[in-house]
């Protein structure tokens, strides 16, 4: 008896002594990450890294055809929700505390203004970021081959990401939060343009009750602070949580990123990889192995595929921890000189004069200043089916993989450009000097200046500037660039213009410094 | 898949019961969600009351304009009586501001003549004109949920 319980003893102080090892070893099982055996393993035993894959195409790695944007914009989403939690810890969502609450972040919590700017810059340089990750993926014909439904799911991810930093901005209820929240309200009643027009509001007021929803009331007050700060604290962070966690898992799925179907090394890839080290553990010194796998795509892929790889483990992992990095010290050392702006207390008798939304909305509130209904949800829907529409009116998967198609599509690029940035300039000339239908004939019935404003016929340019590229090139996919190419460049313009040309009164100007001064 | 099943006459019992099934799940499912989402809507509002007191008629000799900021409204008198008109744009909600002319609104430069009608801009409607009455004690009470038809000029004693 004595003897067993001695043993026991014994044992337990075995196991204490190496506690260290064992607790370490279960974190690593597959031990120090020292051949290429134990690379491999710990790129499957572990949760966080097993969702890339075990091994990383050369192409995927190369600098210049990710440009690293995707792995930006995640990375600014991880800033800005744990500099969110900080910021929760103050904030305080009442009409009557929340402006005060934001004071006390940026004027006397120590650190909380450098903690309110990185939120609020991380925010916004995502909706950036976003868009150039878009921009590539475009470019490269990324969405095809499978990957038409992660296409999709990024759209839903730029909404979000458009959502999240439009339901930021309401809550610090300074002039801009408060006007901000009156005019989306009133944008998500502008169906009543159109219930007004067929004379049925009366029976059917869908503006009006969508309004009433997101208010939580008749006008802007606690309820709506109220109902937006839960959207931007749960709502909108758990939904772009787990879509994004299906962009990954798709990207899995549709077998890593694309590349050209045609791929040659180049002596520069050496620069950022490092090559197969194939000694020790399994690999006897005196033999030389070729690897087997079976890798997805259309052809039984052996050798190239399988070539063209390197271990994802230091390789791929490294470069990402560079565009953490990168992307951490950008947006601190931006956040430490440049302060996220707070107006005055929300003021519902005065609106600012120009009341601008930021910067990002400026293009939007241009197209508003035409039509409602048509500026605030008739063209951002359009565009937005446009772009969700893109892999399934063009199929032509030949070009995956390589940036501009050809030079036939560089030429559409560049050409698109030209025309849509002239004439998006010369529409927007046109009504700043001549004024619209209302200016000519003071009259004319709503439903015209609705159905036929500079923002309507702009998307019907488009529409038909895409169509004709499809008919001359006798290709679908300048058609899509051609369409693509004027999307970015009329958020470019109009952005523009709502920005820098727009002064009192929504009136032209070239500059800020010839505002009148009032 | 399951829809054309529907069509065809040889549907399994199995299918049926999966169907049925599913159909049944589905409509639960919405019903459950559509009954929750009335709770979204609020059956009172903690606001202000839309009507309020201006004073008394003497107060509003002809040629009179005061600006209500709080209320958002504009309350004039002229040979024909008083009025009142609002001061919400009814573009997208911007407050708007008393000019020469008539009205103006800084958002996106809606313009309207004297009596709130529209001559400029996106705005799709007149601004509103809203009811006034006289309270037994004799003050002038001004409701802006009831709106009047443009032109509509009380005359108090
Ligand atoms: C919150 C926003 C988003 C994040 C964090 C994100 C992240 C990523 C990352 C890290 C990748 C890996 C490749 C790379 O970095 O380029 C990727 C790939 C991809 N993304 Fe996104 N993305 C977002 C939004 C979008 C949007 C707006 C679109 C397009 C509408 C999109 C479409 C795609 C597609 C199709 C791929 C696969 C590309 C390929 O196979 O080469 N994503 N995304
Ligand atoms: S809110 Fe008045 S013009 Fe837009």
């Amino acid at each position: 008896m004595d003897g067993t319980k001695q043993s026991g003893l014994v044992k337990f102080k075995d196991n204490l002594f190496t506690v260290k090892d064992s607790l370490l070893g279960s974190f690593i099982r597959s031990g120090a990450p020292t051949s290429d055996r134990s690379r491999t393993a710990i790129m499957f035993n572990n949760f966080f890294l097993h969702v890339q894959t075990v091994k990383t195409h050369i192409n995927t790695l190369r600098p210049s055809y990710t440009l690293g944007m995707g792995l930006i914009a995640l990375f600014l989403m991880i800033i800005a929700f744990i500099s969110g939690i900080f910021l929760m810890v103050y904030y305080n969502p009442s009409i009557e505390n929340a402006f005060n609450s934001v004071k006390d972040i940026n004027f006397v919590v120590s650190g909380g203004k450098l903690m309110r700017n990185v939120h609020k810059w991380s925010g916004e340089a995502m909706i950036i970021f976003v868009l150039f990750h878009m921009t590539r993926v475009f470019y490269t014909s990324s969405y095809l081959r499978g990957r038409e439904f992660n296409w999709l799911i990024g759209i839903v991810l730029l909404v979000l990401t458009f959502l999240l930093n439009l339901t930021g901005y309401m809550l610090p209820w300074d002039q801009l939060s408060y006007w901000a929240l009156v005019i989306v309200a009133n944008i998500i009643a502008a169906p009543l343009e159109m219930t007004d027009i067929m004379g049925v509001t009366k029976y059917f007021d869908i503006g009006g009750i969508s309004k009433e929803l997101f208010l939580g009331g008749l006008v802007p007050g606690k309820e709506a602070l109220n109902r937006v700060y839960l959207f931007h604290i749960m709502l909108l962070p758990a939904a772009i949580l787990i879509i994004l966690g299906v962009h990954f898992w798709r990207i899995r799925k549709d077998g890593g990123l694309t590349r050209p179907d045609k791929f040659d090394r180049k002596d520069t890839d050496t620069t950022y990889i490092t090559p197969p080290d194939k000694t020790g553990d399994i690999f006897p010194t005196y033999k030389t192995y070729g690897l087997m796998e079976l890798a997805k795509g259309k052809t039984p892929a052996v050798d190239n595929d399988v070539e063209n790889t390197v271990l994802s483990w230091p390789n791929l992992l490294i470069a990402e921890l560079a565009v953490m990095m990168f992307t951490l010290a950008a947006v601190v050392a931006y956040s430490f000189y440049i302060d996220a702006p707070l107006k005055e207390l929300a003021n519902p008798a005065i609106p600012e004069n120009p009341a601008k939304a930021p910067w990002y909305f400026l293009g939007l509130q241009e197209l508003v200043g035409y039509s409602a209904f048509m500026g605030g949800q008739g063209i951002p829907m359009a565009a937005l089916l446009g772009l969700a529409l893109i892999p399934f009116l063009d199929r032509e998967s030949e070009h995956t993989g390589i940036w501009f198609s050809n030079k036939q599509g560089l030429t559409v690029t560049i050409i698109s450009f030209i025309v849509g940035t002239v004439g998006l300039i010369g529409t927007l000339a046109f009504t700043i000097q001549y004024g619209w239908f209302r200016n000519w004939w003071p009259n004319i019935p709503q439903i015209v200046i609705v159905m036929i404003n500079p923002g309507t016929i702009w998307l019907g340019f488009v529409m038909i500037w895409s169509l004709a590229t499809i008919k001359i090139t006798g290709s679908t996919r300048m058609g899509a660039i051609a369409l693509f190419t004027i999307f970015l460049v009329s958020y470019i313009i109009l952005t523009y213009t709502g920005t820098v040309l727009r002064g009192p009164n929504w009136d032209f100007f070239w500059s800020q410094s010839e505002w009148p001064i009032h | 898949m399951s829809s054309e099943a529907i069509g065809k006459k040889d549907l399994s019992r199995r299918d049926l019961l999966g169907l049925t099934a599913i159909g049944t799940a589905t409509i639960a499912g919405l019903a459950t969600l559509g009954g929750s989402l009335r709770l979204v809507k609020p059956n009172v509002h903690f606001e202000e009351s839309t009507q309020f007191k201006i004073g008394k008629p003497e107060n509003f000799p002809e040629g009179t304009v005061r600006v209500f900021d709080d209320k958002n409204c504009f309350i004039f008198s002229d040979s024909d009586g008083l009025y009142a008109v609002s001061s919400i744009c009814t573009h997208l909600g911007c407050i708007v501001s008393l000019t020469e002319w008539g009205f103006q609104c800084p958002c996106h430069g809606s313009k309207y003549n004297p009596e709130g009608h529209v001559i400029g801009g996106p705005a799709p409607r007149s601004l509103e004109w809203f009811e006034i009455n006289q309270d037994v004690d004799g003050s002038l009470v001004v409701d802006s949920a009831k709106t009047v038809a443009a032109g509509t000029k009380y005359i108090f004693t």
